[in-house]
């Protein structure tokens, strides 16, 4: 099995909201995926139905090799889930929720349970009302890493974590990468995507707007340049947004583009020049500010 | 104090069809029941006899408190006293609503960090509550034509309501959750009903220690006597004060009563079913000994009809022609397991209803996302919503058989009461059947299951007496409940009634299997 989640064309609609449109989300066996969108771009919403808690109007979704709706339970037993907001049950003790959750999903490791107690500095004895959010996130992530599944589905699971916190889960995360499992990642802190994930989806709108590894992605955003010549130039072939203030020039230009476009710089002659290489957050940015309408 | 003004708008805003309902349907009930003793007792001699008739019988005290006249509205005040405690029911709960449950969801740290009082959510959700008492009170004074002893009746009934209101809030400040503070208050109301009936009943002072009987000493129409009401509005006045004492005592989202620190980890939590038993548990016992208590009192308090009975062989034979047959304390005992049926029916309800409100507040999912299935999960509450009512009704059976049987000296009157009892419990299976129906296919609209039970209690409680047609009263599943002691016992509707509360449940299984969690 190649493809852990295989999901195309994806549809769901509540009333008159279109929450996803037309969704494609391939992740791959042993792989970090990383899925980010703007709020209520449908990341949730596609969760739920891989889990097979929504049934999607069109579209196909594969998950585990199983259809996610007929096959819920069965595969259920194969996957570990952390909402992004976790809500406990008030007279239920932290212990007593991840023991719950652990068998009902078909058994938990008790050695890697106390393991990871101790590493998220977890109480386990407080009951669910006393959890502060940091807690409660903390309470469902050891339910879920405690488990011997092939997948973990995490939804925003760092949310109201402390960055002492963030790093452990970033190591388990890691841990879990190198024992074979597949994670489904979706957040929002880019320095987590960056260190964790092998390819990311961004999704906007319910639709699928760039797949790729972080590599690949990174090749489609611009470096900004901006540079004195010692003759003035007019125009440069193939730049964005080219501004010309006498001998200085400011412009993008598209990565693959880079070298022509310094090769045509230099025979301006060049007296400064200052790069500035394109960052995730950038191309994170152009994505959501394009859902901003 | 700042901030109230906002409050009681925030509140007013959050209850603005079900607190205008209320006020009208509570503020209707007295001239309901004038209107048909005007109808049923027309002479003068009728309602006399009515009235001796009554206040000769301990077991009718017990339930509805003293009569004082026979005035056709002397009479429904008299009636008016189950109004009484519905009054004070709905009170604790929309008190309890708008402030422990407000906290309990997180949602008052957030209206506490802006300019709002510290007392400002405790006192708006106290004047809405008195408010609509005080409306409730002029309302059931205009519908019975604004006389002095009209307007009594409206503020005693106001008072009951307020005094509630107040032991609400009180009971609000002492646990951390919600769940609990509705218990507390709650019992409350249940030993002030307790100790009333019981002095009713032996025709003892007791009953002044009930805050319920004086808003019943005020013998609206026969004599009206003001006096009583100051009782309550200083309990009120203490409690308000107590509660407002106890709320800058603690913490926001605190309570007073410690809580402790649960197990590190359960060996017991292995399914569906188990989580289901941990979070029903609570219910299911209070229900049980509720129901035990209450047929435990009034089986004492039936054994004292059953003297004015053997004392009155013209009164026997005239009950025994009014009850169809039946002896008095059969027709009695009916009388009370014709209630027990819908308190066990919004039992069904509310352990049903569990299931919607653990899929809003997002816990269902984690559960659904593991190897449980939808069906499994679902099965784990109905169970709890199906056999938890049949076990109150059987408590209840229990508790009068022992204490009715031990006062008669017959204890096979311990199991003809709980098969009585039982009778009741499929039709109280068809409320918890719609509650699920409602749940798989309209999961939205689940909280009109309590409007439908809302329906059955007035078309039991008023329907004969307006005489509705036998169409309109066979809608209630409750009509087709045989009367049961005394009556006839007749298989065939209990059956149906029982195929019905499957057949509900069964679609509402399917329907939740196919919808969409989480909508």
């Amino acid at each position: 099995m190649e493809n852990a989640i295989l999901v195309s064309g994806l549809h769901k609609t509540f009333g008159r909201t279109h929450a996803l449109n037309g969704l494609d989300l391939t992740v791959r066996t042993g792989e970090v995926h990383g899925f980010l969108g703007p709020n209520g771009s449908g990341k949730s919403t596609t969760i739920r139905v891989l889990l097979g808690l929504l049934r999607a109007d069109s579209g196909s979704a594969r998950l585990l090799g199983g259809d996610p709706w007929k096959d819920a339970t069965a595969l259920h037993r194969r996957l570990a889930y952390v909402p992004g907001d976790v809500t406990l049950w008030p007279n239920l003790s932290g212990g007593e929720v991840i023991d719950l959750l652990g068998r009902l999903r078909g058994g938990l490791n008790p050695k890697r349970r106390a393991e990871l107690l101790e590493r998220f500095d977890l109480d386990p004895r407080k009951k669910g009302r006393a959890y502060s959010k940091g807690n409660r996130q903390k309470v469902a992530l050891v339910a879920a890493l405690a488990s011997d599944v092939e997948l973990l589905i995490l939804d925003e699971p760092t949310s109201g974590l402390d960055p002492l916190m963030e790093e452990v889960f970033r190591e388990c995360v890691a841990e879990e990468k190198t024992s074979g499992r597949t994670v489904l990642l979706s957040s929002h802190i880019l320095a987590e995507v960056e260190q964790l994930c092998d390819r990311v989806s961004i999704i906007r709108n319910g639709q699928t707007v760039e797949s790729g590894t972080l590599t690949d992605l990174r090749h489609l955003t611009r470096t900004s340049i901006s540079a004195d010549l010692a003759t003035p130039l007019t125009s440069i072939p193939g730049v964005h947004d080219l501004v010309v203030d006498g001998t200085r020039v400011r412009f993008e230009v598209d990565t693959d583009r880079l070298d022509e476009t310094l090769k045509h710089l230099t025979t301006a002659g060049i007296r400064s020049l200052t790069s500035q290489p394109p960052t995730l957050e950038e191309l994170f940015m152009r994505h959501y500010q394009g859902a901003a309408r | 104090m700042t901030g109230v003004r906002h409050l009681i708008r925030l509140i007013l805003r959050r209850d603005r069809v079900l607190l205008p309902l209320w006020v009208l349907i509570l503020a209707a009930l007295p001239a309901v029941y004038a209107a048909s003793f005007a109808e049923l007792t027309p002479t003068e001699e009728s309602r006399l006899l009515y009235a001796r008739t009554t206040a000769g019988i301990p077991s009718i005290e017990a339930m509805l408190g003293p009569v004082y006249g026979h005035s056709v509205e002397a009479l429904a005040t008299q009636r008016a006293g189950l109004t009484l405690l519905i009054v004070a029911l709905i009170n604790v709960l929309v008190v309890i609503r708008h402030t422990r449950a407000e906290e309990d969801a997180g949602r008052r740290e957030l209206v506490a960090a802006t300019v709002v009082g510290r007392h400002a959510p405790l006192a708006a959700a106290l004047i809405v509550a008195a408010c609509a008492d005080l409306v409730i009170g002029l309302l059931t004074a205009a519908f019975l034509g604004f006389s002095g002893g009209s307007l009594l009746l409206g503020m005693s009934v106001a008072s009951a309501g307020i005094v509630f209101a107040a032991v609400g809030a009180v009971a609000a400040q002492l646990t951390e959750n919600a769940g609990p503070a509705r218990g507390l208050a709650l019992a409350a109301l249940g030993v002030a009903y307790l100790v009333r009936a019981a002095g009713d009943a032996t025709g003892s002072d007791l009953s002044w220690a009930s805050p319920l009987a004086w808003s019943q000493y005020t013998k609206a129409f026969a004599g009206d006597d003001w006096r009583p009401l100051l009782a309550s509005l200083g309990l009120t006045a203490v409690l308000a004060v107590a509660a407002g004492w106890l709320s800058v005592r603690r913490d926001v989202g605190g309570g007073l009563l410690p809580t402790r620190l649960g197990p590190a980890g359960s060996t017991s939590l292995t399914g569906p079913f188990a989580l289901a038993w941990r979070l029903q548990r609570g219910l299911l016992i209070g229900w049980s000994t509720g129901f035990l208590v209450f047929g435990l009192a009034f089986g004492g308090a039936t054994s004292g009809a059953a003297e004015a009975f053997r004392d009155n062989a013209e009164l026997a034979e005239l009950f025994a022609r009014l009850g169809g047959g039946a002896s008095l304390t059969d027709t009695f005992i009916a009388t009370l397991f014709g209630i027990a049926a819908i308190a066990a029916a919004a039992y069904g309800i509310q352990a049903a209803s569990r299931m919607r409100a653990e899929e809003s507040a997002m816990r269902a999912e984690p559960v659904l996302a593991t190897a449980t299935a939808r069906v499994p999960w679902a099965l784990g509450h109905v169970v709890f919503a199906v056999i938890g009512p049949v076990v109150a009704l059987f408590m209840i059976g229990v508790g009068l058989g022992l204490s009715f049987g031990a006062d008669v000296g017959d204890m096979g009157q311990v199991p003809r009461l709980i098969g009585a009892a039982l009778a009741q419990a499929p039709a109280a299976a068809t409320l918890t059947g719609l509650t699920v129906a409602l749940f798989g296919l309209l999961p939205r609209l689940s909280a009109v299951a309590w409007g439908i039970l809302a329906i059955c209690l007035l078309l039991g409680q008023i329907g004969a007496l307006l005489q509705l047609s036998e169409a309109v009263l066979d809608l209630s599943p409750f009509t087709h409940t045989p009367r049961l002691p005394g009556g006839e016992v007749t298989a065939l509707p209990l059956v149906v009634l029982a195929l019905v509360a499957v057949a509900l449940t069964a679609a509402g299984l399917w329907g939740f299997r196919r919808r969409d969690v989480g909508v």
